[in-house]
């Protein structure tokens, strides 16, 4: 990972304002649920965004529909409350016609998984440098209360009472297999983990994808309690760290390896040899698509970085092309409109 | 120009004022380009032109079969034309599934060019034909010239060093030079043409330069013409003149609007028939700065589109009907937001899917009222091809003055055809005005929502902009501040408010023009690109001595202020449209106006005769007109 912060890559002169948390704290009563998990990832978010090093106006936040998309409301940026799933269309569009803009997306299950699933795998595809945070509540919120697709399957809510038939999506499977350049995970319960992830996510160049645990107090309370309790939580998440042995428990003294193309986990491994080491840098992502599939009860969970790697940016490209055409000659609009066969008539 | 006529002293002249040719074979026939080198060599000679292409919809049908059979007609004359033509005068079909599925457009008497030397069994079977028409006296009502196509081009290409399949395609060169020269045209436009198309293929250039030439020289030397014709130069407005279709202007007239307002152009869109090529024109202007995208789907790229007007683009996105469903959410989200940008919609025979290659008018009512909630969006609409340019530019002006989305309402037949077009100089263009808000403005408190006071328009307020930094979106804002609201007063006055605020680009649009006379029976009112049907009809029942007046609207939200007071001068109002009676629905609920619904919903553009007839039933001269359909028609859409 680069240690540049993402101002100087983008040629800022030192002298911007330093911004301070406080700055980004907007005039609006928030109004989430007492309790809400979305408190802490606003928190972290505007302990981040000061250490961007960005323009304060160039910042802009563009949501879609649930309990997450109020979140521009709260962050005193620009900000966009769409509609249902199609944040991710908004803010292709905005960063391609203006490449100078910080652009976050925020979204949650239903939202980005569902009814806006579609402009994900697109956006990660097209690699477009926009900074997408998912809340994963595993359910629908705002709506109160039905199975999300990311809820687990025999979930009973409202709209399922017999259980959920469905099977659920693992974000960041889709996320991979999309081809997103930076893949990471957190939960809002680990405050440093997830202002870590989120200052790295927007250091990212190109797309980056955030899956935070977010827990709904009202209609999925403790959805992620079995493993991201602080009591149990060295030892059943995996905290991933780049280059380093995959390991957890409170001392580290667990690991994974493979066995076959199959991982397993090794209590008491006393040496790194046979374990995972994690590589985010990979271009290849079948180690990256190993670890997303690390679930509780089976598996520790792991968080973290997944994947962290380099390549063109959608909205460099179609600026770059717009150069190039332009270095080889600037359009000449009376040229244009009389090119083909023209005749006079007198 | 009359030097370019050279008639052969040995055949007749006569003299037409105007000559509609269909030119007709299988989609491999090359039967797109025969059309347009007559086009071109026809505009250059001066005549002015009207022209409808015609391809199957699908993309490599079996060849000789029915459902594979592309047309081109063109229509040129010495006099002003507002349309490609109802019935031929002229039909060269190079197969047996070319001649029946056109023979029924041909007029009585008209002329039959075939190609006997593909009137084999194989080919009449599959055509359907039980026997040969070209012998069995089914084709007396026309005058039809038989010759060998196949047989005389492959003599005339003897010896070169291609293949006996690229000499079959030079078949329509042959026919072109036959056509060229019953017309007294010169092969100098397509000679030039060839020159450089195939300027790196030596062959081709020969055996396709072979073939026109032979065919010319046939009809200079075969007994079977009597006549040749002569349709001299129209009285045309002085200029440099091009060809241009209408999603050509549509492109053409958006980046205009981006260098006339110094804004750089982004087109968000999902190829779709028929508007693709405003795509596939608009992704070759880098240079100018424009950018496309590609979207995954179209509400990706109404979104897309969006978020370019937000961030202070000249945005845009175009579909045709089932299009525009889709991109109705976000489209709302614009209405809500209230951002500049405009939304081309090449309309297509509906409803879902319909008839994706033919023609219609039937989604205007889905632009006027297609989204949830009380939401108006201008709407504009280009009366020809040509116009589509013009209509481009002011759907953007609307846009920034007023910060609204315009929707333009284009079709199959106005995005295909093509017409001549007087170039403008750029400096006859009108100037687009924009204006970013600025911190400067602000004074302390900036509010998204305060509006000017004419206009209604809220401020542009971009991202990066200091000092204005504030939140939009699609939930109800309070006026002013744009804050979020649920305050009932509040939603009331804001739901008027942007109703208002479109109703009011009323005060600047131009007078509805009466053609013919002011007041009297009969106003015939249409919109689209029904106009030149229409105008034709108007002008030929005036010509009779009939008292019909003609109108026809470029804006349908909101209408021209003086529509109302120009339909109470009427008697009787008629409106012919390519729909189930869409305008007159809106002119009648708005204007209690009897208006009388005229429609045809057949994938085809209407014919200047049905407007006659409609308008001899109107005038109590005749009894009730129904309309007739052709059932096998190339260009007149018979087929699924």
């Amino acid at each position: 990972m680069t240690t540049v912060v993402e101002g100087a890559q983008r040629g800022f002169e030192e002298s911007l304002p330093v911004l301070t948390r406080k700055d980004f704290v907007s005039d609006q009563e928030v109004r989430w649920c007492p309790g809400c998990g979305d408190y802490a990832i606003l928190a972290q978010m505007q302990k981040v965004l000061p250490q961007l090093h960005v323009p304060h106006e160039n910042i802009v936040f563009i949501s879609g529909i649930g309990c997450s998309s109020r979140f521009p409301y709260y962050v005193e940026t620009y900000g966009f409350h769409s509609i249902h799933g199609r944040a991710l269309t908004l803010a292709t569009g905005l960063k391609t016609v203006r490449p100078e803009l910080t652009v976050f997306v925020i979204t949650g299950d239903g939202d980005g998984m569902s009814i806006g699933g579609n402009h994900l795998l697109h956006a990660m595809r097209r690699n477009i440098d926009l900074n997408v945070v998912l809340f994963n509540n595993r359910i629908y919120g705002l709506t109160k209360g039905q199975y999300s697709p990311t809820s687990e399957m025999g979930k009973v809510t409202k709209s399922s009472p017999y259980g959920s038939p469905e099977h659920p999506l693992n974000p960041l499977r889709i996320a991979l297999a999309a081809g997103a350049t930076f893949v990471a995970r957190s939960i809002d319960r680990d405050t440093k983990h997830l202002e870590e992830t989120l200052l790295r996510a927007t250091q990212h160049k190109g797309i980056s994808f955030v899956e935070v645990y977010q827990n709904c107090v009202i209609f999925n309370d403790g959805a992620f309690d079995a493993f991201g309790d602080r009591e149990v939580r060295q030892d059943r998440m995996i905290f991933l760290e780049h280059g380093k042995a995959v390991r957890f428990g409170k001392n580290r003294e667990h690991g994974i390896r493979m066995n076959g193309y199959l991982p397993e986990v090794v209590r008491d491994a006393v040496s790194d040899e046979g374990l995972l080491i994690h590589d985010a840098t990979n271009p290849n992502p079948a180690l990256a698509s190993i670890l997303v599939e690390l679930a509780y009860p089976d598996f520790p969970v792991p968080i973290g970085v997944f994947r962290d790697v380099v390549s063109p940016t959608y909205d460099e490209l179609v600026a770059k092309q717009v150069a190039d055409a332009r270095a080889k000659g600037p359009g000449n609009f009376e040229d244009l409109l009389r090119s083909g066969e023209t005749w006079e008539v007198q | 120009m009359t030097t370019e006529s050279q008639v052969h002293p040995d055949h007749a002249v006569e003299t037409l004022d105007r000559v509609t040719i269909r030119f007709a074979g299988d989609s491999g026939d090359g039967m797109q380009l025969t059309g347009t080198q007559f086009t071109r060599t026809s505009a250059v000679f001066g005549n002015d032109i009207a022209t409808l292409p015609d391809y199957p919809a699908e993309i490599r049908a079996p060849t000789g079969s029915l459902p594979g059979v592309s047309g081109f007609q063109l229509s040129f004359s010495s006099t002003d034309i507002l349309t490609p033509g109802d019935q031929p005068d002229v039909l060269v079909a190079m197969n047996p599934a070319a001649l029946k599925t056109n023979l029924g457009d041909l007029r009585p008497g008209g002329l039959l060019i075939v190609d006997e030397g593909e009137f084999g069994e194989a080919n009449l079977r599959k055509a359907a034909y039980a026997s040969n028409p070209l012998i069995d006296g089914s084709l007396a009502r026309w005058q039809v010239i038989r010759i060998n196509i196949t047989r005389q081009n492959e003599l005339a290409l003897e010896g070169l060093p291609i293949s006996a399949k690229q000499k079959f395609q030079c078949r329509n060169f042959y026919s072109l030079g036959i056509v060229l020269w019953l017309y007294g045209r010169t092969m100098e436009t397509t000679v030039k043409w060839a020159s450089d198309r195939f300027r790196r293929n030596p062959d081709i250039l020969d055996a396709n330069l072979r073939a026109l030439k032979a065919g010319y020289h046939f009809g200079e030397t075969t007994e079977l013409f009597h006549t040749r014709f002569e349709v001299p130069a129209a009285h045309v407005r002085p200029g440099t003149y091009r060809h241009i279709s209408g999603n050509e202007a549509t492109a053409l007239g958006c980046l205009a609007a981006s260098i006339q307002s110094g804004l750089p152009l982004f087109y968000g869109s999902y190829p779709i028939t028929p508007a693709s090529d405003v795509l596939h024109e608009l992704s070759k202007l880098k240079n100018f700065g424009v950018k496309t995208a590609q979207a995954e789907d179209e509400i990706a790229a109404m979104g897309m589109t969006i978020g370019a007007a937000y961030g202070g683009a000249l945005a845009l996105t175009g579909t045709s009907g089932p299009g525009l469903a889709l991109k109705s959410e976000g489209l709302n989200l614009a209405v809500m937001t209230e951002l500049p940008l405009v939304i081309i919609n090449v309309q297509r025979a509906g409803p879902s899917t319909g008839m994706p290659t033919k023609t219609e008018q039937s989604d205007l009512l889905q632009a006027m009222f297609g989204r949830n909630g009380d939401s108006a969006v201008a709407i504009v609409a280009p009366a020809t091809p040509a116009d589509c340019f013009a209509m481009a530019l002011e759907a953007f002006r609307i846009a920034l003055k007023y910060m609204v989305p315009v929707i333009f309402l284009s079709d199959g037949y106005l995005g295909n055809g093509s017409e001549p077009w007087r170039i403008p100089a750029v400096d006859e263009l009108p100037k687009l005005t924009y204006h970013f808000a600025a911190e400067s403005d602000a004074g302390g408190q900036f509010n998204p929502y305060e509006r000017d006071p004419v206009t209604l328009a809220r401020p542009w307020a971009i991202p990066g902009q200091k000092g204005l930094m504030h939140r939009i979106g699609g939930l109800e804002k309070s006026g002013a501040t744009g804050d979020i609201s649920y305050d009932p007063g509040n939603h009331h006055r804001m739901t008027l408010t942007r109703m208002g605020k479109v109703a009011r680009i009323a005060q600047e649009i131009p007078s509805l023009q009466v053609e013919g006379p002011q007041q009297g029976e009969l106003l015939v009112l249409g919109w689209g690109s029904t106009y030149g049907a229409i105008a034709s009809a108007c002008e030929r029942a005036r010509a009779d001595g009939k008292s019909v007046a003609s109108a026809h609207l470029r804006y349908l939200n909101p209408f021209p202020a003086n529509l109302g007071d120009v339909l109470k001068r009427f008697k009787k109002v008629l409106i012919p449209e390519m729909n189930t009676g869409q305008l007159s629905l809106l002119v009648r609920g708005q204007f209690l106006v009897e208006a009388v619904p005229f429609s045809k919903i057949s994938g085809q553009p209407f014919k200047i005769v049905e407007i006659e007839a409609k308008i001899d039933e109107m005038l109590g001269l005749t009894g009730p007109f129904e309309l007739q359909f052709s059932p096998a028609s190339v260009l007149g859409g018979g087929r699924s």
